[in-house]
């Protein structure tokens, strides 16, 4: 039976003024109906298949949506909904944005809108099914994935990035070593003369 | 019998060579072996005999001239207060004294006046204390050698106790020494020695480190089981001068719509036996018993001396059927296991919970006794079996545990399995073998549910329902706390002496054993006792097809970690990818670190949960204490009044 | 010999082929159900089927190694709780059985040692408290009014157990959805899309392992209408259709509450269930043991 029969979905709103959400969840009430194509709103990355984002990507919250989608196994499709997951919409140019999604995650399907009618949504997560399938038998062919190793659209953004990523990995070692130094003191408190 | 002499007297002779041998660094391998050989000695003999009475006649009584040793006796009782008094006026708390004075004075009295009838033999042995002897010797000597080691460490962890670890090996050996005395006896007020031997060594056990705390435990021990002692006395005292009977046996042969008054015996008797036990409402001593060290609480207060109460109500137990007494033991023993199991919720103290779990699990067998029924006594003895291994398990675990991480709390044990694997997993096997299918305590539950039913007392059956549910809840927990693997954890340097291995390995091995070889011990060791005690032919509690399913239950229990072994070392879809756990994706790298609102970075830490605002000691304890004073006080009344 | 293997063919016929279909069915229909009630169109009934296929053609994710085989152990046992009704033994035996599968799952969960496993696990756990009186509680019904915990004898008897232990078959629906994982007290994990911790305890589970929670979330649904049925059953070979029948209107029944009640707080789950045991079961029993004497 074809992966594309039984789709999980991920709803994830990134900077999102919350009007693409709300169509979203729009498509899941009885006039547009997600469910009859066997779609289920999951909340967890690890039950999902196609991640459905809303809003842009900033410094806050790229990190999530890298954590986010490295925590939903093969295969995986990702679905922009929005123009602002697409490429920033309106706040492309603020200080904070960085811009559309795929500026951290591969996209698969772009839904345009302002906000993206279900219609459209509905539409585009049908072709990200299609697109699902491709990858489920490219796996099962034991080819590797198409998309390319992801780095950064530009440069734009990526010296920040370093600094976030050296600063939280710094906090991390601090951590681990006062632990590593307690234990130590306990273990000295013990067993301190012991064989 | 030269082995009934030799179990009582060899203990106290180890225990004297123990203490002359000193503390000191020089002798501690010769300590070691020493206790290593008596236990296996010990061990050796109490299997012969069983070997013996198993093969042989059902009944041994013998003994019925015994002026010398009557005499000996009756002077060991007056040694045994005068250290009472000794301690009691050191530490200025009279009331122990008074109530030494109370138990003692009148049965020396009893037999210096002649009022003693004579005549009946002294000792007797039968199915029950044969197996009784088995848990005492087998789990006895494998708890003293574990305490070899441990105490070496004890002391290294605490040097500001005072170092007397001869005399508190001493002590173990003593107590071993009047644990067998208190089983072989028929004769109650010798039984009735060896009980307040018992009580004494518990109460000095529990002060060993002479702390504050400890005194104060150990006296609130003392009281309450001198209490019992008085009751004791009390029913020994009614039982010479009214009904002419000082044999447990013969007691036991009296009519209760003939003499009435062998209800009042028989409820002293049960009295005696729950303070012992430390049920409601006098289950302070045992949790507070905790501050000793861990062979103490293994040997005393799980695996010996509370089963001496509750197999004193064993043997009792066909006559409280149907009774006002049994209806007040089932009573007090259901509401026991369902209250402490609440409270064990609430615990995170990992000693301290299995106080609670003790007092809980004994509450079952107290209430199994008063039900009085065939499957109920049989539910009551496998508990006894499978509780005293599992339990003293995971005492000796809990010690080990705390000696090398220094803490017995709980939540320090999160992620042992990868921490101490070894320890782990025999902490595992011990919680499994205390409340999961199909392990020995959970076919005995099965067996009491059946005899509760049997017995039409609902509020009974209601008390056993939650009671089970509130006892999986605190055991899933701890054992949820065993299996967790945190994210980069590495093996602790596990410095668990040897010796301490070499007797908690073969306690699992035996809790494993025992639930494969627990039909033979139904239908070997344990339909006999039901036989004689109820003098008929019992059909076996457990039938066939119930067997043949539970083995199944059993392998499949077994074989599930040995396969899971397997397929987690297989390639290919399962084992490829390892990644992070969820954390709404702000996971810092690993999985103990998370980005909080501010994007610092900051440690996971994950507790179990204790209600202690609904269920917690502070919160229950004295209304539970209350009702259970009234109930006890309430009945005692009605059924001393009737008999009277 | 002839009855031995007989038992053991109809367990195992109900374990590989009765207990996925009906249980895999019926949960496809609840869901169509449960959308028709909402007036919507819903997925196809053979929905569950096309997701367990997707489940196996993912890979698996793991974060640890103990997990998949605590997996596994609980879907043994979950098909051993099943087997041991159609063999026709002690029902005791099923339920405890289904007690330690309940708690691999919980231990599966803790495994992870990860913030919403963990606290799942615990609320599954004070879940399996809260259902636990009143599946033992099924099981002694079952005793009073057949004298015996054999389900081939309980089967035989001339009168279904309903009509002496009403309470108790009271109790057991409420015992129910937290057994199902349906609202009012899917306190834990949720079924489908209404999450209260994320998914409860297979938040950190994916892939093939969690196809074998899927596939075992059926076979506890069978077993649920397998217990339903036994309080309708006798010797009489039409309350068999009264049972199948009984069943389903249950089944219904619970749809119905799922999608009309919210989850409740797990201090009132806990008040409502045990009350309901004393209650209703306590005083079930006591009139039974009552009138037999």
């Amino acid at each position: 039976m074809k992966i594309s029969k039984s789709p999980w979905v991920l709803h994830y709103d990134g900077s999102s003024c919350n009007g693409c959400d709300i169509e979203v969840l729009a498509s899941t009430t009885p006039r547009y109906d997600l469910e009859r194509f066997g779609i289920i709103n999951t909340g967890d990355p690890k039950h999902a298949d196609v991640f459905l984002i809303t809003g842009g990507v900033n410094f806050q919250n790229r990190m999530v949506v890298q954590q986010l989608y490295s925590q939903m196994p093969d295969p995986k499709v990702v679905v922009a909904v929005g123009i602002c997951a697409c490429d920033g919409g309106v706040f492309k140019e603020c200080y904070n944005i960085m811009g559309g999604v795929d500026k951290v995650i591969p996209v698969d399907v772009y839904v345009p809108g302002c906000a993206a009618r279900p219609e459209s949504i509905i539409d585009g997560v049908v072709k990200a099914l299609a697109i699902l399938d491709h990858k489920r038998d490219r796996m099962k062919q034991g080819l590797p994935p198409e998309e390319k190793e992801w780095s950064p659209k530009n440069g734009e953004g990526a010296e920040a990035m370093q600094q976030q990523e050296e600063r939280i990995q710094a906090q991390i070692q601090a951590s681990d070593a006062a632990r590593a130094a307690m234990r130590k003191e306990q273990e000295e408190e013990l067993h301190g003369g012991h064989e | 019998m030269r082995i009934i002499e030799f179990l009582i007297f060899f203990p106290f002779a180890v225990a004297l060579v123990l203490f002359a041998m000193g503390s000191s660094e020089r002798v501690y391998e010769a300590r070691k072996n020493l206790v290593k050989g008596a236990g296996l000695a010990i061990m050796a003999a109490v299997i012969y005999l069983a070997v013996r009475v198993l093969g042989g006649e059902e009944d041994y009584s013998f003994l019925t001239k015994a002026e010398t040793a009557n005499m000996l006796i009756m002077a060991g009782e007056l040694v045994l207060m005068g250290v009472v008094i000794f301690y009691s006026i050191r530490y200025k708390k009279i009331y122990a004294m008074l109530l030494s004075i109370a138990g003692t004075l009148p049965i020396v009295w009893l037999d210096l006046s002649g009022r003693m009838p004579e005549g009946e033999a002294h000792f007797h042995i039968d199915n029950l204390t044969v197996i009784m002897c088995l848990v005492v010797g087998i789990v006895g000597s494998l708890i003293c050698i574990y305490a070899v080691g441990y105490i070496k460490d004890y002391h290294q962890h605490h040097r500001d106790y005072q170092e007397r670890s001869n005399w508190f090996l001493a002590m173990l050996f003593v107590f071993l020494g009047a644990m067998f005395g208190l089983l072989f006896c028929d004769n109650m007020g010798w039984m009735y020695f060896f009980w307040e031997i018992t009580s004494v060594c518990s109460f000095l056990l529990i002060g060993y480190n002479k702390q504050p705390e400890s005194i104060q435990n150990s006296f609130k021990a003392l009281w309450m089981n001198l209490l019992g002692g008085c009751g004791f006395a009390v029913a020994i005292l009614y039982s010479a001068l009214q009904l002419h009977v000082t044999n447990l046996s013969q007691l036991l042969t009296i009519d209760e719509a003939a003499v009435p008054g062998v209800m009042i015996v028989l409820v002293m008797l049960a009295f005696a036996a729950m303070t012992k036990s430390a049920q409601f409402p006098f289950c302070g001593w045992l949790l507070g018993a905790m501050v000793a060290p861990t062979p103490t609480s293994a040997l005393l207060h799980s695996a010996t001396m509370v089963k001496a109460g509750v197999y004193l109500l064993i043997r009792i137990s066909p006559m409280m059927k149907g009774t006002l007494t049994g209806v007040l033991v089932t009573l007090i023993g259901g509401f026991t296991f369902f209250a402490a199991s609440l409270m064990a919720i609430a615990t995170s103290d990992g000693k301290r919970l299995l106080a609670h779990s003790t007092v809980s699990n004994l509450g079952l067998i107290v209430a199994c006794a008063g039900v009085g029924l065939p499957e109920s006594v049989w539910a009551g003895v496998m508990l006894i079996v499978f509780h005293a291994v599992s339990k003293s398990l995971m005492f000796l675990c809990v010690g080990a545990v705390e000696n090398v991480t220094g803490s017995r709390n709980i939540e320090d044990m999160h992620g042992l399995i990868i921490k101490l694997p070894k320890l782990a997993i025999v902490m595992i096997i011990g919680i499994c073998g205390m409340y999961l299918a199909p392990f020995g305590m959970l076919i005995a539950k099965w067996a009491a549910l059946k005899s509760f039913i049997d017995s039409n007392s609902v509020w009974l059956v209601l008390f056993l329902l939650f009671g089970t549910a509130s006892t999986s809840f605190y055991w899933g927990k701890w054992l949820g706390k065993l299996f967790a693997v945190i994210h980069k954890s590495q093996a602790l340097k596990d410095t668990t002496h040897r010796s301490e291995w070499q007797s908690i390995i073969p306690l699992a091995s035996l809790v494993v054993a025992m639930c494969f070889l627990f039909p033979s011990i139904s239908k070997y060791l344990i339909q006999p006792v039901l036989s004689q005690m109820f003098r008929k032919e019992v059909p076996p509690v457990i039938g066939g097809s119930d067997i043949i399913v539970m083995l199944f239950m059993f392998a499949l229990v077994v074989a599930l970690p040995i396969a899971g072994v397997f397929i987690s070392r297989q390639h290919g879809g399962i084992t490829e990818h390892n990644t992070r756990s969820y954390m709404s994706g702000v996971n810092a790298a690993d999985d103990r670190h998370f980005l909080n609102s501010f994007g610092d970075v900051q440690s996971v830490y994950m507790s179990n949960w204790y209600m202690i605002d609904f269920i917690g000691e502070l919160k229950i304890m004295k209304p539970c204490l209350f009702l259970s004073t009234a109930i006890l006080i309430t009945f005692l009344m009605i059924i001393v009044g009737r008999a009277l | 010999m002839a009855s031995i293997v007989l038992k053991l063919a109809m367990a195992v016929i109900s374990i590989l082929l009765l207990g996925p279909l009906v249980g895999g069915l019926l949960s496809g229909t609840d869901r169509f159900l449960s959308a028709r009630m909402q007036r919507r169109q819903g997925p196809p009934v053979l929905q569950p089927f096309y997701d367990i296929s997707k489940f196996f053609q993912k890979k698996a994710y793991i974060v640890n190694g103990l997990q998949h085989f605590l997996v596994v152990g609980h879907l043994l046992f979950l098909m051993l709780s099943i087997g041991i009704i159609y063999a026709g033994q002690d029902i005791l035996l099923s339920v405890f059985s289904l007690t330690l599968a309940e708690m691999m799952l919980c231990l599966a969960a803790f495994s992870a040692s990860a913030p919403y496993s963990n606290m799942s696990a615990q609320r599954e756990m004070l879940q399996m408290a809260c259902a636990e009186p009143i599946l033992l509680l099924l099981c002694i019904g079952l005793y009073l009014s057949s004298g015996s915990f054999l389900v081939k004898d309980i089967i035989r008897c001339d009168l279904p157990a309903i009509v002496k232990t009403p309470g108790i078959f009271f109790a057991f629906l409420i015992a129910l959805p937290i057994e199902l994982r349906k609202s009012p007290f899917d306190v834990s994990t949720s079924h489908h899309a209404h999450q209260e911790m994320v998914k409860g305890v297979t938040t950190d589970i994916s892939g093939s392992v969690l196809g074998i929670v899927e596939l075992s979330e059926w076979y506890e649904l069978f077993l649920m209408v397998t217990l339903t049925g036994l309080f309708f059953i006798c010797s009489n070979p039409v309350s068999l259709v009264y049972a199948i029948l009984a069943a389903l209107i249950v089944l219904f029944g619970l749809t119905l509450c799922d999608n009309v009640f919210p989850r409740v707080r797990w201090e009132r789950m806990l008040a409502f269930t045990w009350g309901t045991t004393l209650v209703a079961g306590g005083g079930n029993m006591l009139i039974l043991m009552l009138l037999d004497k």
